[in-house]
């Protein structure tokens, strides 16, 4: 029982990082019907971005709550620029050709992006400076520190923060008309592409949070980092159905759980046959899985074919 | 005798490949003969891949994993490796004749390829992208994980002593004399490959001609119209997957041949992405393209591993930035430029070209 308990924590706290990342996915697919294959590799210059800009602000003697603050921030800034510069250089010029010709563009910007940070941070893992007393609790046998509250509580607020954006103000609801029809969302004077830069932007600003997130609580950052991550928070968007933010955040956090439940459980279920190094494994399952039995995902509405 | 001229440009290709290896070898070096016998390894991938992606538009970001696939059932079937897993029933281990196990290869291979053409069959392009991504990655981690408790796979080790492939019991991994000449084992093994990689060309470009290419192509540009048209697209799609992949897993079995030695390394993200450049560097959907990409992009790393780190050091006094990273670089940056400005690859198919042709598709919209 604790350790299911424990998992249940892990399995969130996980599962609301993916669900950052999975929003920026779905954000982009709603609006251009594109999957950004780049994004997983945002998250990772985000993370690298806040590591290398904490590390000189405490070398300079800024507070370490400041710094940490001030290296979020830049972080975002530092996404949002490079998510309007991929959209620019590799998808709008490919707006109307097949849809093959943006999928390889994004494939080559992620191979880019991970070169780049390769050269620029090398091939080692970082770690990231613990900065705050990272206290624990024990709830009900399950352990859980004050960073996973921080990421849990906060990846909440920022999710809350994006539904009124996207109900409640003039952008969102340009944005909602750009997703249901770009004609008709023109004609009635919308600027159609400055709201998919600014969709664009908002995606890489949750990403370089999201980067943050993962790096504080494995207190590591590589420049590989962003794989993996990337394809599990797209499984979680298709998984909650893409194209739905809620649909995002549900399946992000159902995909964490599945995962952290998965791992810990595949070694007595197999008979310790397959053990938790099969991890990485589940996400694929429950993607194909998905896929095969409802492709809408779990809250999207059946999507007719596009051509 | 129209055709006189062409026949003629052929034998005399056909005279240059025979002699490549001696003329790589007198010019730049044993060395290099080992690039030539790899880059046709990667030209068969690429021309299977150009089935799946070329031929029939289905983007596989997995493809590695039926090269892979192919490489191990060869390596497991022809190595002492087996003996550890199952001492009593094998106690050498399996050494099955290359000839034997290169079908069973290429099956297996097809068969994981239907495995995972059947449940992406309802999907549209992107998403079966990233099911073939999600499939290669699966394959490699249990390539890397299944050492325990029975050791099939060796993990991370890899398999090694594989046995040579060899050709009427002679084994290509010893210099053999042939009518007094002198041919080392990297030359026997570009032989073979040539044979093979003629084969795979000659298939290819059989299929595309025919009922089943012509009905691929159909489905690649529009799925529905082709539906409509009566064309089985469930089988096709399928048979395009199973033929592609059982290329993959042919080049695989010869690969683990060739090499002696595996490990899940080889068969990493990186290089579906790789074979994938090739196809659309060259030209998705046009052999000759193909074969161009694949050459370009075997022989790319060797010239900058030639290259780049004496110009660095030359320059800086050190090496700042490796081969490797600078190859992956330029490969993403080629795969982007390509696509904003040469969509159709370096030598277009014809019909694909159209297809490509953004000003035209803005027409249809």
């Amino acid at each position: 029982m604790e350790i299911f308990l424990q998992q249940i924590v892990n399995g969130l706290v996980q599962g609301s990082v993916y669900a950052l990342v999975a929003l920026g996915y779905t954000m982009v697919y709603g609006i251009l019907g594109l999957i950004n294959f780049a994004h997983g590799e945002v998250v990772m210059i985000g993370a690298m971005l806040a590591l290398s800009s904490l590390t000189a602000m405490l070398g300079w003697g800024v507070p370490p709550l400041l710094a940490v603050l001030l290296s979020m921030v830049l972080a975002m800034l530092g996404c949002m620029v490079l998510g309007y510069s991929i959209e620019r250089i590799a998808y709008r010029p490919l707006r109307h050709a097949p849809r093959l010709a943006p999928l390889i563009t994004a494939i080559g910007v992620s191979i880019v992006l991970q070169n780049l940070a390769m050269m620029i941070w090398g091939r080692e893992y970082h770690s990231f400076p613990q900065l705050i007393a990272n206290n624990t609790h024990t709830v009900g046998g399950a352990i859980i520190n004050d960073i996973q509250i921080i990421i849990f509580i906060l990846a909440l607020a920022i999710m809350a923060g994006l539904m009124v954006v996207v109900h409640r103000t003039r952008l969102g609801r340009a944005m909602r008309a750009v997703a249901e029809d770009q004609h008709a969302a023109q004609l009635m004077g919308v600027d159609i592409n400055r709201v998919i830069s600014i969709t664009f932007m908002l995606g890489s600003a949750m990403a370089a949070i999201a980067g943050v997130m993962v790096s504080a609580n494995y207190g590591l950052a590589h420049y590989y980092m962003g794989f993996l991550l990337g394809l599990k928070a797209f499984t979680a968007a298709v998984l909650g159905g893409i194209g739905n933010l809620r649909g995002a955040m549900l399946g992000g956090l159902l995909l964490g759980l599945i995962e952290s439940l998965g791992a810990g459980y595949i070694g007595d279920i197999t008979g310790g046959f397959l053990g938790s190094n099969y991890q990485d494994v589940f996400a694929f399952f429950v993607l194909i899985t998905v896929l095969v039995f409802r492709p809408s995902g779990l809250l999207g509405e059946r999507i007719a074919e596009r051509a | 005798m129209r055709n006189a001229p062409k026949n003629l440009t052929l034998w005399l290709l056909f005279a240059v490949l025979l002699l490549l290896p001696f003329i790589t070898d007198a010019l730049l070096g044993r060395g290099w003969v080992r690039i030539v016998d790899f880059a046709m390894l990667y030209i068969m991938l690429a021309l299977g891949l150009n089935i799946v992606v070329g031929y029939a538009g289905l983007l596989d970001l997995g493809y590695i994993a039926f090269f892979a696939v192919g490489a191990y059932c060869y390596a497991l079937a022809g190595s002492p490796h087996l003996a550890q897993a199952f001492p009593i029933a094998f106690p050498d281990g399996v050494h099955l004749s290359f000839w034997i196990v290169l079908p069973m290869a290429a099956l297996l291979a097809g068969f994981f390829g239907v495995l995972l053409g059947a449940p992406t069959l309802r999907l549209r392009g992107d998403y079966l992208a990233i099911v073939t991504l999600g499939f290669g990655e699966i394959i490699r981690i249990f390539l890397n994980n299944l050492n325990a408790p029975i050791n099939l796979t060796n993990g991370p080790q890899g398999i090694s002593r594989i046995d040579p492939v060899s050709v009427a019991n002679v084994s290509l991994n010893f210099t053999q004399k042939i009518f007094g000449i002198e041919l080392p084992s990297v030359h026997l093994y570009f032989y073979l490959f040539l044979a093979f990689t003629a084969l795979v060309v000659f298939v290819s470009q059989r299929l595309e001609k025919s009922r089943i290419g012509r009905a691929w192509m159909a489905i690649r540009e529009d799925e529905i119209a082709a539906s409509a048209m009566g064309i089985n697209t469930r089988n096709l799609r399928l048979l395009a997957f199973a033929m592609g992949a059982m290329f993959g897993g042919a080049s695989g079995a010869l690969f683990a041949g060739f090499q002696g030695f595996i490990s899940p390394e080889s068969f990493s993200l990186m290089e579906s992405i790789m074979v994938l450049c090739m196809v659309v560097l060259g030209g998705m959907g046009n052999i000759a393209g193909v074969i161009l990409g694949g050459i370009l992009l075997a022989i790319l790393p060797e010239v900058l591993r030639h290259s780049v780190v004496p110009m660095q050091q030359a320059l800086f006094g050190k090496v700042l930035v490796d081969p490797e990273s600078l190859r992956m670089l330029l490969f993403g940056t080629a795969l982007i430029v390509m696509m904003l400005y040469r969509p159709a690859g370096l030598l277009p198919s014809r019909v694909r070209r159209r297809e490509l042709d953004t000003d035209e598709a803005v027409e249809r919209v």
